[in-house]
């Protein structure tokens, strides 16, 4: 059994995630459910659209699951795609039972334009509408592509999210930002700045994501489990307790040009042994920090 | 796009009663889907793949694959993103490799 997260497909990540032989799927590739729109345009398509969806348990618990296959047009989200999370969060309200996301994605897919975006707001109202219904929605992040464009935002209306080190998570991609401001606003190809910017520590650091794991299925599974216990409810008081934090920290870290700069402004003494640090060495210094 | 489709016929039942698909629709890679068929002891092959012309190649890899493994009654699926021959071939084999193990899920609580 593959134990990178990184490394494995969306269906080898579902294998590992949830109890032994507990998943189910929903519209399995046997249905052969495809995009029209790659279709008319002469492209590949994959028999399960680039998304895994079903029902298991994880750690005994029983869940519905969506898994994107980032090898697939980079996880990119397209009609079929997109309503296949949409389907599953919505029998999530039905059956009252929580979601777990496992997201890789570059975001709307443009092959398929406003097809593709209005999947993309629709995955979001689902997620929002889920929590709304008293359902936890919960996202982990540690895939090659990242989490990027809607799906950056549609996690971030989960309850809880998972990142590990090499997980990504940002609005604009790294290229994007690069193609529309130039190289000198910021350089893709400087994998540090990167992290630095959209990496898992940092993403922690900001409190973006609930933790941050090592590249291994039992470190998320595990975080993904307690994650589901302690989702709380979503009410007026903690969108408006979210709104308050997002412009404290604007005030706090709004002139940083740089990741370390935001360390330093939080008090790690040596900003530059963040990205150096053992997953567990560095949660025990970033409690201390977020928690100041 | 291209489409292909191959029959062969004189292979062996499978005793799986499981689909599997093995493969991502990655750069240089496919996915095949591999499931039990009422085919009249046929095994059909067919290709959906981005890579146009390479018919003779493809009719190569699948009749080897097939005379590797003489199946009956089970219908392969492949949707194919410019995959070596080489990829082909060891894809196949896995989705063979994956339908003999096929075990049911377990009863449903």
């Amino acid at each position: 059994m593959i134990r990178s997260y990184y490394e494995a497909t969306a269906r080898e990540r579902i294998d590992a995630i949830l109890d032994a032989r507990s998943f189910r799927e929903l519209m399995p590739p046997t249905e052969r459910v495809v995009s029209p729109h790659l279709q008319a345009l002469s492209l590949p398509v994959a028999f399960d659209d680039g998304v895994v969806v079903g029902r298991g348990a994880i750690e005994g618990r029983e869940v519905l699951i969506a898994a994107q296959e980032g090898g697939f047009m980079g996880g990119a989200v397209g009609e079929v795609h997109g309503a296949k999370i949409v389907g599953v969060l919505q029998r999530a309200i039905r059956e009252h039972l929580p979601v777990v996301l496992l997201v890789e994605s570059g975001g709307v897919r443009l092959q398929e334009a406003n097809a593709g975006l209005i999947a993309v707001s629709e995955v979001m109202r689902a997620i929002l509408a889920a929590r709304s219904a008293g359902v936890p929605v919960v996202a982990a992040i540690g895939g090659q592509y990242g989490c990027f464009g809607g799906m950056g935002i549609a996690v971030s209306c989960s309850n809880a999210i998972v990142m590990s080190e090499e997980g990504r998570l940002g609005l604009s991609g790294p290229e994007v930002i690069e193609t529309a401001h130039g190289v000198e606003e910021f350089d893709s190809h400087d994998r540090a700045l990167v992290w630095r910017t959209v990496g898992g520590k940092h993403r922690y650091l900001l409190g973006d994501c609930m933790t941050i794991v090592d590249d291994e299925m039992v470190e998320f599974r595990g975080a993904l489990a307690a994650s589901i216990e302690a989702a709380g409810p979503l009410t007026l008081e903690t969108v408006e307790a979210e709104h308050a934090k997002l412009s404290r920290r604007l005030e706090r870290f709004g002139d940083a040009t740089d990741g370390e700069d935001v360390w330093r402004a939080l008090g790690w003494a040596d900003p530059a042994v963040v990205p150096l640090a053992d997953t567990d060495v560095f949660l025990t210094q970033a409690r201390l920090l977020r928690a100041a | 796009m291209e489409h292909l489709h191959y029959r062969f016929t004189g292979g062996r039942k499978t005793r799986a009663a499981e689909s599997r698909i093995v493969g991502v629709v990655a750069s240089g890679n496919l996915e095949v889907l591999i499931e039990p068929a009422p085919l009249q002891g046929a095994c059909t092959v067919d290709i959906d793949t981005a890579a146009n012309g390479f018919g003779a190649v493809w009719e190569a890899v699948v009749a080897d694959f097939f005379s590797r493994h003489p199946l009956a009654d089970v219908r392969i699926s492949i949707n194919d993103n410019g995959a070596t021959p080489a990829i082909v071939a060891l894809r196949l084999d896995q989705a063979v490799e994956e339908l003999a193990a096929a075990v049911p899920p377990e009863p449903r609580a």
